[in-house]
């Protein structure tokens, strides 16, 4: 029914549970707690989606990029041609120096498994390319695959990083990828998804990621027409038909191509409303009319509680009146953010401090190393 | 400030019938007609009359005309006189326009357009006045395969069934809030449900507690935004439990019963002082997120030991059908929905009119979305918002349905004219008003009678019709949409309703 | 009469729900339940038309909706609880040793709440009051944004008790009933346009005495004096009409 010459697309309703995990020291450990705590959530979630995103997962390739591929043919034939296809274009544009199936449990049943592999490579940058940085080079990359291929799918794209998702609870998923025994992280997101299209894909689980910034997100994007239609103009293509990628492809834009610190960023994301600004001082009320004057498409409306991940931070931030639940706790150098506290509680009995943001104002957790 | 919008409705009274008896007088609670006793006539003030037509209907010599006034401004299709005189009352008053009833603006009515079938000579009519005819249905969630137990030729249901409601024909008195119509209005509407062997929905406004123990199993709840009269007694007399998320005629916004209307009974039902604002706010503040909507059902179903299924109403509007199915995956055992027409005693006149999509191309959509997802036997769907008949109670069926509420209907049987002023609480017909005056009016024993007969005469019509089709049962029908044929559509329309084109 | 106990480790929602209401139903008055973790609307199964009454201790983080539509029973939380505490509760006690998360009270109608720390968003959203119900929310902290919104009745009292300060915004957005109670004070800008701000008198001063009362003895821990808590500034917001919306709409 949709047609191509109008704007029509299927906007898939998301909601559900997120978590996340963080040794502030960077100390690395294996995802056996954040399965534990996602799946403490499990009834917000109905079985049609789970992922997680790690960091600090591949130490000995951390100067390469790790693409996790997903080659979604209906037959296994059909998988492996288009995989052929797609390393044959990867590999004029990258040197790989090592690729391999991303190894999972065979004994837990998920429902049609796609064909799922990793690459590790750096940029091989020819012609006009050879302007562009590293980054931006393979974001055209991540773009030009998802959006021309529908066999191949990149869904990972970080240094040192990876994410992992598919169509099953968030518990079966970390079960099917061994989260809890080949991986260690200094940083984990989970979630479990409750989307409304059972014929739900495993590109369509959380997280969405580009680069090595990843998005876990409760909630609905009302204002997903208008932020997709501002980030085309930019180079995103939203094909991914879930309002969760604005997010991922918004932080992408304004955090590392136009350098905006994170809080400047929460501030366009969520920002104040006008009566706020408008007894502000005169300096803080410039900046702020400034940024919902140029920035103005691109916030995010309608309810939400988000996870951003990067290298080395974990950011949590709700929507600017707190619509969706964010409980924030510490317990020593471990930092936690839940949709709900009894998860945490559940991996760590004894906390330090608990609390629940404001709407609109991000928590922002970074490894002690990269603030000194 | 003078006003500068025309009367309404003119008034011609024929003084040679005219008697002078004075019954306009009194039957008016608008205060349109007055005695003058100086030239002994009755005087009629066109300003005041809301063209409800009991003034004329009552006068014992068809003395009085009211029709709507005739003057007009230059013809132009763009500014039709309500959007011209709606732009002065605006002007004058700084106020959001209020309206009551259903959307009255002609989108296109699909009932119209759809046409049934009949069979003759390879599948055989049926009788129905002779033979059995059906139309008794259940509403609730329906297991996906059953497990049976044979020992010794006995058989026995190992599955355990989740609870249901048995209707003897699939028409539901729709969300009536007791505020919102006057207490005899409600009380007319649970005894024609209990007599015909359906079930009345109580709206926000609560159940009375006397009428709990004889009405109560007859009775469909409602948990609405602003949780009035909500107590666990409540909640574990009735037969279901419904959330109201939404409604056809105002999506999106809350209600807003006017303190004037909270008189001591009404006040006494929703647990509110007498005078105060009803307000249900727009959100249920604990549901901002199809997950919290899952807890509440769940909490419900808790709250009442699973023995009752909850139901969920929301409105038609653009991408409902993947709300609809996150909501039977959130556990709802019905789901209603509420299309552009539907009615109620007090909504923004912009929004009831520009907000929500016709139900006949939602229940169409609804239907196959949750064929699609393998999850239609989870739910019954209830489809509400301008059944005017029972050809459209059918096509509803046909189209997906498991049975309709009727609202406008159902008030237009007990005497209103859809004269669109609910929400003044003047009513002069007794229905939607808490004056005791006005409300004695309508006598519960005739009210009720009338929606007997209503409902009874539908049915009997759809009995003809089905019978007529070759069907006798009405599971039969439910989205059979083969039955169904489009006169006068477009591609997509016909696409969206899954009907052929008549002919084809 | 001993106290029954119930190992919630393990238990999902509906096992632990049906072992409650089992309970009820066998005529027990005391119930234990240890290691509670993100378990949902516990106290909701419980309603009885012969109106038993049960006294249940819980240990652990409850899950959201605690005590939802509650008939009248008295819960005891030693820990944190989640959101939803209290939603559209009926009549009954509930003491939280802990915080409290978001929409707190939602809806109540009747009973008590006193929770020791702080809440979240939208507490007491649409709390409200009819004859002899009368419900009250008693917090030793302080709430976020939304508090109050559209409250029709009752009692809401805020104590503030580590002098942080009141710094929720859209404080009685829509209110139309019932009485907000802030130790301390709250500017202007916070509270909505429909709200006034007053001191308080003397009737004021006995449901404060009386409220701050059940308080201190509720956490006996925190070896609070009535006197010195009462004698700071107390702030009353009341809204200035039952009908705030009476000009929006014309005919």
């Amino acid at each position: 029914m949709p047609r191509n010459r109008r704007e029509l697309y299927n906007k898939e309703i998301c909601a559900c549970s997120i978590f996340g995990a963080m040794n502030r020291d960077g100390e690395r450990f294996n995802a056996a707690g954040v399965m534990k705590a996602i799946a403490n959530m499990h009834v917000r979630g109905n079985g049609l989606g789970g992922g997680f995103a790690a960091y600090g997962i591949y130490p000995q390739y951390r100067d390469y990029y790790a693409f996790h591929l997903m080659f979604n043919g209906k037959t296994l034939q059909s998988q492996i041609s288009a995989k052929a296809e797609f390393e044959q274009y990867l590999n004029q544009r990258f040197d790989v120096v090592h690729d391999e199936e991303i190894p999972h449990r065979p004994q837990t049943q998920l429902r049609d498994p796609p064909l799922i592999w990793r690459y590790f490579a750096s940029p091989k940058k020819m012609g006009e390319d050879a302007s562009l940085s590293d980054d931006e080079y393979v974001v055209r990359t991540v773009m030009q695959t998802n959006s021309r291929a529908e066999d191949a799918y990149i869904f990972s794209s970080g240094m040192n990083m990876g994410c992992f998702k598919g169509v099953g609870y968030p518990e079966e998923i970390g079960e099917y990828f061994m989260l809890d025994q080949l991986y260690s992280a200094y940083a984990w997101t989970a979630h479990g998804r409750f989307p409304t299209n059972t014929q739900a894909w495993w590109g369509g689980a959380h997280p969405f990621s580009l680069l090595d910034t990843s998005v876990v997100h409760n909630g609905e994007i009302s204002s997903y027409g208008t932020n997709r239609w501002y980030l085309e103009m930019y180079g995103y293509a939203c094909t991914l038909q879930t309002d969760t990628e604005v997010i991922a492809y918004a932080a992408d834009l304004l955090l590392r191509r136009q350098r905006i610190p994170m809080e400047i960023v929460a501030k366009i994301l969520a920002p104040p409303i006008w009566n706020a600004i408008d007894t502000m001082n005169e300096k803080e009320k410039k900046l702020f009319t400034t940024l919902r004057m140029v920035y103005g498409p691109l916030l995010m409306n309608g309810p939400f509680a988000i996870i951003i991940g990067q290298t080395g931070r974990l950011i949590g931030l709700t929507d600017r009146i707190r619509l969706r639940p964010i409980t924030a706790a510490t317990r020593g150098e471990m930092f936690y953010l839940s949709s709900e506290e009894a998860s945490i509680r559940l991996i760590s009995p004894e906390l330090d401090s608990v609390w629940t943001p404001s709407g609109g104002e991000p928590v922002i957790c970074e490894l002690n190393s990269r603030r000194v | 400030m003078k006003s500068f919008v025309f009367p309404q409705f003119q008034i011609i009274r024929d003084e040679a019938k005219c008697g002078q008896c004075r019954g306009c007088e009194r039957q008016c609670a608008f205060g349109t007609h007055t005695y003058d006793p100086v030239s002994d006539r009755l005087i009629s003030d066109d300003n005041k009359c809301v063209g409800c037509q009991r003034c004329a209907i009552f006068c014992p010599r068809d003395a009085i005309v009211v029709r709507p006034n005739p003057s007009f401004y230059r013809p132009n299709a763009s500014w039709s006189r309500e959007k011209l005189e709606d732009v002065k009352k605006q002007a004058e008053t700084g106020g959001v326009i209020l309206t009551g009833c259903g959307n009255d603006k002609p989108f296109r009515i699909y009932w119209d357009h759809m046409v049934l079938n009949a069979s003759q000579v390879t599948n055989p009519s049926i009788d129905p006045l002779r033979e059995p005819m059906e139309l008794r249905t259940f509403l609730g969630a329906k297991p996906d395969l059953m497990d049976f137990k044979v020992k010794n030729e006995e058989v026995e249901i190992a599955t355990q069934l989740s609870p249901n409601l048995m209707v003897e024909m699939p028409i539901v008195f729709s969300a009536m809030s007791f505020g919102a119509i006057s207490y005899n209005a409600f009380l007319s509407l649970a005894t024609a449900a209990s007599k015909l062997g359906t079930y009345f929905n109580t709206g926000e406004g609560g159940l009375p507690r006397e009428m709990r123990e004889k009405f109560g199993k007859h009775a469909i709840v409602q948990v609405a935004s602003g949780r009035f009269g909500i107590d666990a007694e409540y909640l574990n007399c009735a037969a279901a439990v419904e959330i109201k998320v939404g409604q056809g005629a105002k999506p999106g916004i809350g209600g807003h019963l006017p303190g004037e209307k909270v008189s001591v009974s009404v006040s006494a039902t929703r647990m509110i002082p007498v005078g105060t604002d009803a307000i249900s706010p727009a959100p249920h503040h604990d549901i901002y997120s199809i997950e919290d909507l899952s807890m509440l059902i769940h909490a419900i179903k808790e709250a009442t030991n699973y023995e009752k299924p909850v139901s969920v109403k929301i409105a038609a509007v653009h991408n409902f059908a993947a709300i609809a199915a996150g909501i039977v995956h959130a556990g709802a055992d019905i789901i209603a929905i509420d299309g552009l027409r539907g009615g109620t005693g007090a909504a923004p006149k912009v929004i009831r009119d520009n907000v929500g999509i016709p139900i006949e191309l939602a229940i169409s959509s609804l239907d196959r979305r949750l064929r699609q997802d393998g999850i239609r036997n989870r739910c019954s769907i209830i489809a509400a918002g301008g059944i005017r008949c029972s050809a459209d109670v059918i096509k509803a069926i046909a189209l997906g349905a498991d049975a309709t509420y009727i609202g406008s209907a159902a008030l237009i049987a007990m005497g209103c004219n859809l004269c669109q002023k609910c929400y003044t609480g003047k009513c002069n017909w007794g229905i939607c008003t808490q004056d005791p005056r006005l409300a004695g009016r309508l006598n519960v024993d005739i009210a009720s009678q009338r929606l007997v007969n209503l409902i009874s005469a539908w049915s009997h019509e759809i009995q003809e019709m089905l019978g007529g089709m070759g069907i006798n049962a009405l599971e039969s029908l439910r989205g059979n949409r083969d039955h169904l044929r489009g006169v006068g559509l477009y591609e997509w329309e016909l696409d969206v309703l899954g009907i052929k084109g008549a002919g084809e | 009469m001993g106290a029954v106990e119930i190992n919630a480790d393990g238990l999902q929602t509906r096992d632990l729900n049906d072992r409650l209401r089992d309970m009820m139903l066998a005529g027990k008055r005391k119930v234990i339940i240890r290691n509670v973790c993100g378990q949902r609307y516990i106290g909701t199964r419980l309603y009885s038309p012969e109106r038993h009454r049960m006294e249940i201790d819980i240990f652990g983080t409850p899950g959201n909706d605690l005590a939802a539509f509650l008939f009248g029973h008295r819960l005891v939380v030693h820990g944190n609880a989640q959101d939803g505490v209290g939603n559209t509760m009926d009549d009954g006690e509930i003491v939280i040793e802990g915080r409290a998360g978001d929409v707190l009270g939602f809806s109540m109608r009747g009973g008590t709440i006193y929770v020791r720390d702080g809440c979240g968003y939208r507490t007491a959203l649409h709390m409200k009051e009819y004859e002899g119900k009368k419900p009250a929310l008693v917090i030793g902290g302080t709430a976020q944004d939304f508090l109050g919104e559209y409250m029709a009745g009752g009692t809401v009292i805020l104590l503030d008790l580590k002098g942080q300060g009141h710094r929720a915004n859209f404080i009685g957005s829509g209110m139309h009933g019932g009485t907000i109670y802030l130790r301390g004070s709250v500017n202007r800008s916070q509270v909505g346009d429909q709200v006034e701000i007053s001191p308080i008198d003397e009737a004021d001063r006995g449901i404060l005495d009386q409220y701050v009362s059940g308080f201190i003895e509720k956490f006996p821990d925190l070896e609070l004096i009535p006197e010195e808590v009462l004698k700071d500034g107390f702030v009353k917001l009341i809204p200035r009409s039952k009908r705030p919306y009476s000009d929006l709409y014309t005919y």
